[in-house]
């Protein structure tokens, strides 16, 4: 399930949800991304979150989809935050659950390595200096490029 | 067709979107953003190195080669950051 969304979400009540009444479910792995109070060297007072309405869902569960092609889940979560965040605030849920903890963690993984350079999400951060976008990274790139290696080396 | 900008491109720009008749002649992704950075100073500013930008044809990813039509949704943007 895709959830995008300006409000923060519970982690506890999110990852007790997505197992409940499926007792075939032997792990849950999760991932939460949280707003650090420094970026570049420098301390962010706050984030702002802009994206795409309409392709950050279509973007976000075509990589769910995709993880539920390569691993047996039973069940799969992917919540996105967008708007204006503090240092310490919950950004990303990512979860998945699974009969076997391999493919749980293995899959949870894959799915923020792929988010973090295909949905189309943008940060912005306040630092004393004025507002800065965030620079993607070389090393999201690369995180992501050793799943599409895996992959082919599956064939 | 509809071109929407995100980011620092729709910063430098100062738009988030406009509505706009396919120009003549122009027939792929290439071309538009050609087209795109002769429009004024703010356009040229913006897209002075078009290898960093990242296009969206009705919200899948293209590249340069990809054709465009009336009607289509394009979206230009820089790296994407989330996470």
């Amino acid at each position: 399930m895709i959830r995008v969304q300006r409000e923060d979400f519970d982690v506890g009540v999110e990852l007790d949800r997505l197992a409940h009444g499926n007792h075939r479910i032997g792990g849950i792995a999760s991932f939460v991304g949280l707003v650090r109070d420094i970026g570049g060297g420098e301390r962010v007072s706050a984030l702002t979150l802009e994206h795409y309405p309409g392709m950050t869902e279509k973007k976000l569960a075509e990589i769910e989809l995709e993880a539920h092609r390569r691993w047996p889940l039973d069940a799969s979560l992917v919540i996105h935050r967008y708007g204006r965040l503090e240092p310490g605030d919950r950004i990303v849920l990512v979860a998945t659950a699974s009969p076997h903890r391999e493919a749980a963690l293995a899959a949870c993984h894959f799915l923020i390595d792929w988010l973090k350079t295909d949905a189309p999400f943008w940060k912005s951060e306040d630092t004393p200096e004025g507002e800065r976008w965030v620079a993607a990274r070389g090393e999201d790139d690369a995180a992501k490029e050793r799943w599409e290696q895996a992959r082919a080396s599956e064939f | 067709m509809k071109i929407l900008y995100f980011a620092w491109l729709r910063a430098r720009i100062g738009c988030a979107e406009e509505e706009l008749a396919l120009p003549p002649g122009i027939r792929d992704i290439a071309g538009l953003l050609d087209w795109l950075q002769a429009r004024g100073p703010r356009y040229a500013e913006a897209l002075r190195d078009p290898s960093v930008v990242r296009v969206a044809v009705n919200q899948d990813y293209v590249g340069r080669e990809h054709p465009i039509r009336d009607g289509d949704e394009v979206a230009i943007f820089p790296p994407v950051t989330g996470g």
